[in-house]
């Protein structure tokens, strides 16, 4: 009889930081305790806390582990799962003193910080059940939204429940899921598509991933309940070729569903039939654009096309097609099992339910995070997210990559939905959430981000694959010290140009990040252009190391350290930095003992 | 899958396997498993009690785990069991037959056998 389960992170972070190794050595322990027949050992997705992995949790406690390594297994095995004493020196304990205080040794994952304030919609099996297993997914009320549909629900019916819980689309443009279906219903013909959209580029974000590997049965599920709500019979999953483990655990789980007769002829006796298949993105980021990545599943070039017509018209093959992102699904079964009104229940007045942020940057806990919508950055970033490392302080953060804007410090209060960040220029985005402090130079982060956007234009329009150009031109010059006012003006202009002109989202949005960081941090392009510095330190161009001679004990260690020999002084004498060969590579300040190198 | 009674049995089948992982139930019971209370005998102990809540359909509402060594070795095997708004009941000197009886009287009877419990031997 299995008393005592333990949960492996299975996910791409974990398995980078070395889980597969743990899960072999794991069984051979259990094993060597005679503990086979007691214990079991389970691979699941992504837990969320990504910077502390490999993570593993043992049930029924919930002790959480982080942080695990190969040597460290024989000792949980034979204290914990023989002798039931949790190995303390590895538990997680980010938590309030009074619950660490009262649970003691066996302080739950619940119970930390970082998941305390979370609620887990989207996410809610990730970390929890055997992806690799459907019986592990329909004892979590699997396949049952899906059964109830078929039974119980016209597609009518469903289309209403959809739009009744304010479901928004989660991949950043926030169009209401439930309209979008009723469009795609609404037109009649011989075939319909379902399409989803995991092809998520932007840099930064793994919520698509984290879902596609922690639960892909429950994407199935919400496929095949959009298709049997609009009318269609088969349907894609668009995923990106560099998500290796999600591929192979979603073609894994289609292939279960299919031997339970979950997909394919007849499902539930119902007359109701529906496939999917999978195709996989070559890494052009256009692709997450809908138009661009079906005409890539078509098998041409992913180029997008003009809209209207408009997917749910003349869509995938040109058929009707409803398109969704897969966090929006992840959210479908759940609406249809536990209601509308529960759904909606959670969230601001216009935009329901949860959002899940992939924490990056400048923050103590990288990782998942899923919070209701209408939770404040500033909870995200120091509840959730454990503030900011080394003491530093916030300055801003940067949601929806490539496509999104930046939330300055001052308005760290925000309630993050869709209407307020709009409202204050920024986008909610896909999800990528990243934290910046005051070492973060905000150009640099334009330049950074519209460098990525020029990389990945495809071409087709003028203003996107000229204008992003150009742009990154005016970048680079002011970042070199080269820059005017009025290349300041100039770029704005271009950047208002470039949004209103372009043929689709890649390049109507391309020039947020640059927007967003004029709109917050315009003094910082004014020093950069008329003071010629760089307030962060971090253009090059605009740096110059000094040493400050009341300081310098004449170590000589800088000017050993110097790999161009711009340092000049005798022992025992102040030494001076060659501005002229300086390559501004910070050696020489990295080694000072006597904190007496600048730079400015 | 033709119908929802086939989806319905997977469930069963399998919900007393990730019950387990569902967060500690209304009801904890906690085997004491040091040294001492394994030499004692508490394996067993500990395995009844997850066979008789599974059998007895309580997956869902009790939790059974383990812990080290609760401080009172010459009792041991020694079982605790936590619930909410009630007070401790420590049971001492425990069997797999007593645990079963514990599950059939206590967990699901609501009914304490006071004969096993530690107030019996220290007075």
């Amino acid at each position: 009889m299995i008393r005592s389960h333990v949960l492996i992170c299975g996910g791409t972070g974990c398995t980078s930081s070395g889980s597969k190794v743990l899960i072999s050595t794991f069984e051979k322990e259990i094993e060597k305790n005679g503990l086979a027949e007691e214990v079991k050992v389970v691979q699941t997705g992504c837990f969320g806390l990504c910077a502390l992995g490999p993570v593993v949790i043992i049930y029924p406690e919930g002790t959480f582990y982080s942080r695990v390594e190969e040597k460290d297994v024989a000792e949980i095995v034979s204290e914990h799962l023989l002798k039931g004493r949790p190995v303390d020196r590895l538990v997680y304990k980010d938590a309030d003193e009074a619950v660490i205080e009262e649970a003691g040794k066996t302080l739950s994952l619940n119970d930390t910080n970082f998941y305390k304030t979370q609620k887990r919609v989207a996410l809610r099996n990730c970390g929890l059940i055997d992806p690799e297993n459907i019986d592990e997914y329909i004892a979590m009320d699997g396949y049952a939204a899906l059964g109830k549909v078929l039974t119980e629900m016209k597609p009518e019916e469903v289309i209403q429940v959809v739009e009744d819980s304010g479901l928004r689309g989660r991949g950043g443009g926030g169009f209401p899921t439930g309209r979008k279906w009723r469009f795609t219903a609404a037109n009649a013909a011989d075939q319909k598509y379902v399409v989803c959209n995991a092809d998520e580029g932007d840099p930064g974000a793994f919520m698509d991933r984290s879902v596609l590997e922690g639960d892909p049965h429950c994407l199935i599920e919400a496929m095949t309940i959009c298709g049997y709500a609009t009318g269609a019979t088969e349907g894609y999953v668009y995923v990106r070729a560099e998500y290796p483990i999600a591929v192979a655990r979603l073609q894994k789980a289609i292939d279960q569903a299919r031997e339970y007769g979950l997909l394919g002829k007849n499902i539930f006796d119902s007359g109701f039939d529906f496939d999917l298949f999978i195709r996989l993105g070559a890494g052009a980021f256009v692709c997450g654009e809908e138009t661009a990545l079906m005409t890539s599943i078509e098998g041409n070039r992913g180029e997008p096309r003009p809209r209207p017509p408009y997917p749910a018209v003349k869509g995938l093959f040109g058929k009707p097609t409803t398109e969704n992102n897969v966090e929006t699904f992840a959210n479908i079964p759940q609406i249809i099992l536990k209601g509308a009104d529960w759904f909606a229940s959670m969230g601001t007045e216009k935009s329901k339910g949860t959002k899940v942020f992939a924490l990056g940057g400048k923050i103590v806990n990288t990782g998942l995070v899923e919070i209701p919508m209408g939770t404040t950055l500033r909870e995200v970033i120091y509840d959730i997210g454990g503030g900011i490392p080394n003491g530093k302080k916030f300055k801003a953060a940067q949601t929806g990559g490539p496509s999104g804007g930046c939330i300055p410090a001052s308005l760290i209060d925000t309630k993050i939905d869709y209407d307020n960040l709009t409202a204050i220029g920024c986008m909610m985005g896909s999800g990528g959430l990243i934290v910046m402090d005051e070492d973060n130079c905000m150009v640099d982060i334009a330049k950074f981000f519209l460098d990525f956007t020029v990389d990945e234009s495809c071409g087709k329009c003028a203003p996107c694959r000229i204008g992003t150009k150009r742009m990154m031109e005016i970048l680079e010059k002011i970042t070199e010290g080269n820059g005017t006012l009025e290349d300041i003006d100039k770029l704005e202009e271009l950047a208002y140009y470039i949004k209103e002109n372009s043929l689709c989202g890649l390049g109507q949005t391309a020039p947020n990040p640059v927007l967003a960081t004029l709109k917050f941090f315009r003094e910082e392009y004014i020093a950069h252009v008329v003071d010629k510095k760089c307030p962060a330190g971090v253009c090059k161009g605009l740096l110059n190391y000094t040493i400050d001679a009341d300081k310098c004990k004449g170590c000589t260690l800088c000017a050993r350290k110097c790999p161009v020999g711009a340092i000049s002084g005798t022992v025992k004498n102040p030494h001076v930095i060659d501005t002229t060969k300086c390559i501004k590579c910070g050696a020489c300040m990295d080694s000072c003992k006597f904190g007496a190198i600048s730079k400015g | 899958m033709k119908s929802l009674a086939e989806l319905a049995a997977i469930r069963e089948k399998m919900k007393d396997k990730v019950v387990l992982r569902e967060g500690t139930g209304e009801i904890r019971v906690v085997v004491g498993m040091a040294t001492c209370g394994i030499t004692a005998g508490a394996r067993p102990v500990l395995n009844a009690f997850v066979e008789e809540v599974t059998k007895a359909g309580l997956g869902d509402k009790v939790t059974v785990s383990q812990t080290g060594c609760i401080g009172v070795c010459q009792f041991e095997p020694v079982v605790e069991i936590f619930e909410a708004d009630k007070e401790k009941v420590t049971y001492v000197k425990m069997t797999a037959e007593k645990a079963a009886e514990v599950v059939e009287k206590h967990l699901k009877g609501g009914k304490v056998i006071s004969e096993y419990t530690i107030s019996n031997v220290i007075s």
